[in-house]
């Protein structure tokens, strides 16, 4: 028999994605335009691969296949591990990555809604700790035509120092390190950078943010982790550029640059992997700016929010088990 | 004075339905063919029945007494003759069955002698035990006695009364608050002087201007107190703490009443009654309930108790693909098992539901832990972990995390978009939970009952024991004391060899009885009745039967 509650909301799973999915169009419309035409293409080959491999791992554990598939997040997931890819990846590096996220990381922990990991973020640290080379290689903005994209991603032409540059924070890095170089003079210098961050690039983070406010006012998100991220991210890249102007970059400049912008509203914000009380999503968040920013600057990689990520989805059950909300009634105790 | 309102953590915004009925009057149910009459009319307690079939009674007459101190008491609700005592479902989720007096009309619904009560003119007591005698219970959800909770008058800073109407559909209190705005208050008015209130606020969903309007008017001609407060439509805004807490601030502790914060509720449909009990001399015999749904004809009747369901649906005419019958709202109330069961005096809507209109939930889906649920939680808890844990059957874990808080209000499983029916989920735990504590109460009165047996056959064999030795020692004083009388003693010799057998064996038993205790104490620590050691000794009996 059924019982109470007679009368539901008409939202499901599959709304959710497609509206994720949705918001996503806005960046990638800039990325069309502004970078590589060519992660249309990436991301018809990433959404086929997902599909199947769902299909295939649902049918080796003997599940319902079409019920999963429709709920679109297999889909969701291919296009996150394409928008965090570079776009100029050969074919197979897309495909690998996208079967880590599916089969690896969501279905070997269960299935949707069971991963603690992030799948298109361990997707993006197994390829770029694999394939150090192929995964820095990011064209330079509006330098190739559709042609020579489709011939790198479908073929193996690679005359690499040709046709790749650094992206904005990789030429930061690496411009700071050569001695008496400053952020001044490191702007100046290099092709990479825009009005405040990669050149380019600026449009797409525009382009995910408007994306962002759209998930906001479908309240598909809450505002705690992005407003934590960016405020975080913000105010850690503000206290060193204060501190040292020359040596750091100011707060914009990291806003702007990598994937700070589509992490902010769509990695984050990961319902699955991520912290679920709204303290919990405010310290979750904070922690992956403050990490992503030290990897940044101090570490191996010129962007960190991956490994941040992955490093904080692992503490999110100590973070949700301390920051359960006080219950109606139980103001001031917690469990 | 404008009221300054306050907010309560999620709740949702269901299609409200309510304008399929709200504009329809009041009109009177006719009498059923047969009145089923429960005489547990909630489920605290029953009453003890007072009539015997073939008696006829009036309107209004007793026909159950109620017991103990939640117990009110049952009343015909028409005219007619008794004409059995039988089971009958009960208008609750298990479709169990209550006892029920069947009750044929005679027609001409005639009242016993109905006489006004003057509350002022009686201890308070007096007063609340009227109302006990006329049935008065709460009319919105629970059905608690009202003179309970009226309480002992002391320290009752706000009396709230209930017009909130928060689930889609009924519009029952909508109607009456429109129609009998004057009753309800006056209702109030006796309610605030007996629970000693300095302040009466009457607090109604915006959704309903014209009983808004209506109360507002009467509540112009009153002196009292009395504030009515359009509060913002939103479920579960009608739950009691949720509407205390919107009107007041105040948030009733987890496992408190209201009374001790200085604020008590109760239902417009009671503070009706209460009217009618006072001005009328009228026990509760019926109610407002709101017909509607699948059907041709939605509608707002005051329905005699004891009538059937199924002899009221008549009157609104379900549509043909009416699947099956909800008692209460879609968010809260319960399938109607059995459609004779009879309307009681918290039943406030009966729905026809279609699949078109309550459509089967779509497949469940995994959890993606999206927070949807916590964000509609009016209680604040965190649906999904609950979720979680009564999956993995972690009751404990649940419970730490405040399960039993959860009023099922339904508002997690209505926004949840992998169709989890996470009410379900609860309730489960819960249920699971009682049955825990149930067999562990049953397993500690088993142990008790065990170890009392043994502490009983333990000093039954030493009171036989002493008793032997004393008798022992008589015979031996007496047989000391006509040492002369030899010529008997051949005659003596067996019995005394008996004798002193058994005064040996007394000797040895309460010599092994004290080292068992001492050994027993050793092991179970001090006051636990020992059983261990002794139980290898011969029963009682054995010795009984040798002396």
């Amino acid at each position: 028999m059924i019982h109470s509650p007679y009368i539901r909301k008409p939202a499901s799973v599959q709304s959710v994605m497609l509206t994720v999915l949705l918001a996503l169009l806005p960046g990638i419309t800039a990325y069309v335009m502004q970078v590589a035409a060519v992660v249309v293409v990436n991301l018809l080959i990433a959404t086929v691969t997902a599909l199947a491999a769902e299909a295939l791992i649902l049918a080796l554990r003997r599940r319902q296949i079409a019920p999963a598939l429709s709920d679109l997040s297999a889909v969701v997931t291919a296009w996150l591990v394409v928008l965090c890819f570079p776009p100029i990846l050969p074919w197979w590096v897309t495909v690998l990555g996208v079967l880590i996220a599916i089969v690896a990381v969501k279905h070997l922990y269960g299935g949707l809604g069971q991963n603690p990991f992030n799948p298109a973020m361990v997707a993006y640290c197994a390829m770029i700790v694999a394939f150090p080379s192929l995964m820095s290689q990011w064209p330079p903005a509006g330098q190739l035509d559709f042609q020579t994209q489709l011939d790198l991603v479908l073929g193996g032409a690679r005359q690499l120092d040709a046709i790749t540059g650094a992206t904005a924070l990789d030429a930061m890095r690496t411009g700071l390190r050569t001695s008496g170089a400053s952020v001044e003079s490191v702007l100046q210098q290099d092709g990479a950078f825009g009005a405040v961050g990669g050149r380019g690039w600026e449009w797409l983070a525009l382009g995910y943010v408007a994306g962002g406010l759209f998930m906001l006012a479908r309240r598909i998100i809450t505002w705690h982790m992005p407003v934590a991220f960016i405020a975080t991210l913000a105010v850690v890249s503000g206290i060193f550029w204060l501190a040292e102007p020359a040596r750091f970059a100011p707060p914009l400049f990291h806003l702007a640059s990598g994937g700070a912008m589509l992490a902010a509203f769509f990695i984050v914000t990961d319902p699955v992997s991520g912290a679920t009380t709204p303290r919990g999503k405010l310290i979750f968040a904070a922690g992956i700016a403050v990490i992503a920013y030290l990897i940044r600057v101090f570490g191996a990689f010129p962007e960190g929010i991956a490994f941040a990520v992955l490093l904080m989805n692992l503490c999110v059950p100590l973070i949700d088990m301390k920051t359960q909300p006080a219950v109606f009634g139980h103001r001031g105790s917690r469990p | 004075m404008i009221a300054r309102l306050f907010n309560f953590h999620g709740g949702i915004k269901p299609d409200s339905h309510k304008n399929e009925s709200s504009s329809l009057p009041i009109a009177n149910a006719p009498l059923p063919p047969r009145l089923t009459i429960p005489l547990r009319q909630s489920v605290r307690s029953a009453a003890r029945c007072l009539v015997a079939p073939g008696q006829r009674v009036l309107k209004g007459e007793r026909i159950g007494a109620g017991e103990g101190p939640l117990g009110t008491d049952v009343h015909a609700s028409t005219s007619g003759t008794v004409v059995g005592l039988a089971p009958c479902a009960m208008a609750h989720a298990s479709g169990l069955d209550t006892l029920a007096v069947v009750i044929e009309p005679d027609g001409k619904d005639e009242w016993i002698e109905r006489r006004a009560f003057d509350h002022r003119a009686v201890p308070r007591d007096a007063a609340l035990r009227y109302l006990s005698t006329c049935g008065i219970v709460g009319m919105g959800g629970a059905g608690f006695p009202t003179h309970i909770k009226l309480g002992n008058g002391r320290g009752i800073e706000t009396l709230i009364i209930n017009g909130a109407e928060c689930e889609p559909w009924i519009t029952c209190d909508d109607r009456l608050m429109r129609e009998g705005a004057a009753q309800v208050l006056s209702g109030a008015a006796i309610l605030h002087e007996l629970i000693g209130a300095r302040r009466t606020l009457v607090g109604i969903e915006d959704n309903k201007r014209e009983a808004i309007a209506a109360m507002r008017e009467a509540a112009a001609h009153l002196t009292a107190p009395v504030e009515i407060v359009a509060i913002p439509t939103r479920y579960p805004a009608g739950g009691e703490k949720q509407l205390i807490r919107v009107l007041t601030g105040i948030e009733i502790a987890h496992g408190k009443l209201g009374t001790e914060f200085g604020v008590q509720c109760f239902n417009v449909g009671t503070a009706h009654a209460v009217h009618r009990a006072i001005h009328y001399g009228e026990p509760l015999v019926s109610r407002v309930v709101t017909l509607t749904g699948n059907v041709s004809h939605p509608g707002n009747y005051e329905v005699a108790l004891g009538t059937p369901v199924e002899t009221l649906l008549a009157l609104a005419g379900p549509k043909p693909d009416t699947d099956r019958y909800l008692m209460g709202g879609p968010m809260m109330g319960i399938t109607i098992a059995d459609l004779s069961v009879p309307i009681g005096k918290t039943s406030n809507c009966i729905i026809a539901a279609s699949p078109a209109l309550f459509p089967p939930p779509p497949p469940e889906l995994p959890c993606i832990r999206c927070g949807a649920c916590a964000r509609a939680c009016p209680a604040d808890l965190q649906p999904f972990e609950l979720y979680w844990f009564s999956r993995a059957k972690n009751v404990g874990k649940a419970q730490e995390y405040h399960l039993f808080d959860c009023i099922e209000c339904g508002s997690c499983a209505f926004v949840c978009p992998s169709h989890i029916p996470l009410v379900d989920y609860f309730r489960f735990s819960k249920s699971e939970i009682w049955a825990r504590e149930r067999e562990l109460k049953a397993s500690d009165q088993a142990r008790e009952r065990f170890e009392f047996r043994n502490y009983r056959q333990e000093r039954e064999k030493e009171e036989k024991a002493a008793k032997l030795a004393a008798k022992a020692a008589e015979t031996r004083a007496k047989l000391s004391g006509s040492a002369a009388a030899t010529d008997t003693a051949a005659a003596d010799d067996p019995k005394k060899a008996l004798i002193a057998a058994a005064l040996a064996r007394a000797k040895q038993q309460a010599a092994t009885a004290e080292s068992g205790t001492a050994a027993a104490s050793h092991a179970n620590g001090p006051g636990a009745p020992d059983s261990t050691n002794r139980r290898e000794q011969p029963h009682p009996h054995d010795s009984d039967a040798t002396s």
